[in-house]
């Protein structure tokens, strides 16, 4: 049976494997390739011949790669955690207020349908310095006004309102799958926990977690290849010039960008590449260490 | 501790706002230290009174009372109950010692007695050896038990289960409800369970509740309540095969039956409904009595004989159905195609008017 259908499993996933070829497989394939070249100029596509490392050691030389690689991680493992946690506890919230819950499941769900430029146009107003709303409310308590984002801004007020604006851009989505996580849930286990006696803070800690635990795994895995690849969210809030002075707020996917833009000079389109594919590894080692960590508390 | 409830209702409005009495004005007392099983076709009200006495559901109207205590406005945990829910609710995520410790630890028992009572509980219901697995890796009887001992293990003043039994199958089943019979006896706990399963409530009850609509029809111990049922829908409810239900008349004090008399009464002329047991039927070897029907079907089980039999007459007698069963002793031999006297049994028989009331 299973032998002799064989062929129409591939018919039906052919579109898809079609598709993943031309968009997926053969760039990334492409790019592994366009990694080791010498000299490379896409405007001909001539090429000087092949290295192993070259591009790769020129990469990382550059501190502009550094930069670019603390803002991912500090992006990463900050925003990562504390939008998981958040969003679980508006989950939660939402839960016991079933009278409201789609009202405010609706609201939530907003930012995710949202432009994520436009959004971050709107914050880089709320972090402005004359008239921005965080500063207004600083003012209440008597703080000076502080320039978030601007061009007397430092690093650590740059990343904190970027921070800020990732951790609430990517609420909605957590929001909406641990809410859709929670309803699966059989009510029971509940019911009996309130007659075990248990506390909120009980029935949160050693029912809903563990039993969301699953869902916790995916989503922490695809928000962080998510976060790993940043790169609209500093587009959004800071422009083009991607902080002040330019460039100290860019990810590996904007250095990847304004290596490729370069793509006139000799060679850049490679180093582009190589960036690219450390940026690939990182994400792949990170997701494999993930699962296997995982693999371990899961109950299921 | 006995369970009282005070004109108890319960009323569930509907998505176009229909309101249904799912418990309606019920007034019970459940005695002191026995095993009472609430029994009636679903819908009736059985689950959500159950539920209510746990403070899971609240009433619309009416109290209850554990003892002097009157527990109707306390929640769930403050009530000192133990539910065993249908499917168990059991953690999965939890092994059998967790699981049970698990109200413990919320209790905030000291642990090294914490760890005593879960290891009794486990050995009251038999499953100290299991105390490290998790419950998929146990049987749905097993499953059960883990569910009774972490309901238990707090000392509750009642013990409630839902449907203990439906979850498991046959052989599972009467194993398990002697199992819970025995837990009851040797905690003498007050224990309430509630049941679809006439069978099942009758073979380990002390009393049973047969409810329907949200209406206690009747209460007593199992034997009496299928030996006198109140109206014709306990009668219909309990006993299997079903009582067989007749339209008949009372002629100069007699029952009969399509003509044939089957039985005596000191009740005046009246149509009436007849139900009688089918063990109420006897063979009269004389072939004397006038009640006598030709055999459709013979199903034999070694210690007695099913008979089936069809009414065909064109206005047929039988209500609901278009068969009648009898439950005769093997010995008599009968074949189908037989013609066969039967007499009936006066304390089998029992005579409802035609609302169903008892007469």
């Amino acid at each position: 049976m299973e032998t002799k259908n064989n062929w129409k499993a591939w018919l039906y996933l052919a579109p898809m494997l079609l598709l993943m070829s031309v968009f997926t497989f053969y760039p990334l394939f492409n790019a592994f390739i366009i990694s080791f070249y010498k000299g490379y100029r896409p405007l001909n596509g001539t090429i000087e011949g092949y290295t192993l490392l070259e591009n790769y050691l020129v990469i990382l030389n550059r501190p502009q790669f550094w930069v670019a690689m603390k803002n991912t991680f500090v992006i990463t493992f900050v925003s990562v955690p504390i939008s998981i946690i958040v969003s679980l506890l508006i989950a939660v919230a939402l839960k016991s207020i079933p009278k409201f819950s789609k009202i405010f499941q609706t609201i939530f769900f907003l930012p995710y349908v949202t432009n994520s430029i436009a959004v971050g146009m709107t914050f880089a107003v709320i972090f402005s310095r004359d008239y921005g709303f965080v500063n207004v409310v600083l003012g209440w308590f008597g703080i000076d006004a502080i320039d978030w984002i601007g061009g007397t801004s430092n690093w650590w007020s740059q990343m904190a309102a970027l921070l800020v604006f990732v951790i609430w851009e990517s609420l909605a989505f957590k929001i909406l799958v641990f809410t859709s996580g929670m309803q699966n849930i059989d009510k029971q286990y509940y019911d009996a926990a309130k007659i075990d006696s248990a506390s909120k803070w009980t029935v949160f800690r050693r029912i809903t977690v563990p039993l969301l635990s699953p869902i916790i795994l995916y989503i922490s895995i695809t928000s962080m290849i998510g976060a790993l690849k940043s790169y609209n969210s500093v587009i959004g809030l800071f422009g083009a010039k991607m902080g002040s002075p330019a460039d100290s707020m860019m990810t590996v996917v904007a250095f990847v960008y304004r290596y490729r833009e370069k793509f006139a000079s000799k060679g850049y389109y490679s180093y582009a590449a190589a960036a690219a594919i450390i940026l690939f590894l990182i994400t792949l080692v990170f997701s494999l260490i993930q699962s296997a960590v995982s693999k371990k508390r899961i109950h299921y | 501790m006995e369970i009282r409830m005070v004109n108890l209702t319960k009323i569930f409005t509907s998505k176009n706002r229909k309101e249904v009495h799912a418990v309606d004005h019920v007034d019970l007392t459940i005695p002191a230290g026995k095993l009472i099983g609430l029994l009636g076709p679903s819908g009736c009200g059985k689950s959500t009174t159950l539920y209510l006495i746990a403070g899971l559901l609240k009433q619309n109207e009416g109290q209850i009372y554990f003892g002097d205590d009157e527990v109707s406005e306390m929640p769930p945990e403050k009530r000192g109950i133990g539910l065993v829910f249908q499917n168990y609710a059991l953690y999965p995520h939890f092994t059998v010692r967790e699981n049970i410790l698990f109200p413990l630890q919320n209790l905030r028992v000291p642990k090294e007695e914490a760890k005593q009572r879960t290891y009794e509980m486990a050995k009251l219901v038999g499953l100290e050896e299991m105390l490290d697995r998790k419950p998929k890796e146990l049987s749905g009887g097993q499953q059960q038990r883990v569910a009774i001992a972490r309901a238990l293990v707090k000392k509750p003043r009642v013990l409630l289960l839902d449907e203990p039994l439906s979850n498991l199958d046959a052989r599972l089943r009467l194993q398990t409800r002697e199992e819970i019979k025995r837990i009851q006896r040797e905690t003498g706990i007050t224990t309430v369970f509630v049941t679809h399963d006439q069978e099942e409530a009758m073979s380990i009850s002390d009393e049973i509740v047969v409810m329907k609509d949200g209406v206690i029809q009747q209460k007593g111990h199992p034997q009496d309540v299928y030996d006198h049922p109140d109206n014709l829908f306990v009668a219909k409810f309990l006993g299997s095969p079903q009582i067989n239900v007749f339209d008949a008349s009372i002629e100069n004090k007699k029952v009969v039956i399509d003509g044939m008399p089957v039985g005596d009464t000191e009740l005046p002329d009246q149509k009436l409904i007849v139900g009688i047991r089918p063990e109420g039927f006897a063979v009269d070897k004389t072939k004397k009595s006038p009640l006598k029907f030709e055999i459709d079907l013979v199903e034999t089980i070694g210690r007695d004989t099913t008979l089936v039999i069809e009414v065909t007459a064109e206005e047929s007698s039988l209500l609901d159905k278009k068969t009648f069963k009898a439950i005769v002793e093997a010995e008599n031999r009968i074949q189908p195609k037989d013609v066969v006297h039967f007499i009936v049994k006066p304390e089998k028989m029992h005579l409802f008017d035609l609302q169903g009331k008892r007469l």
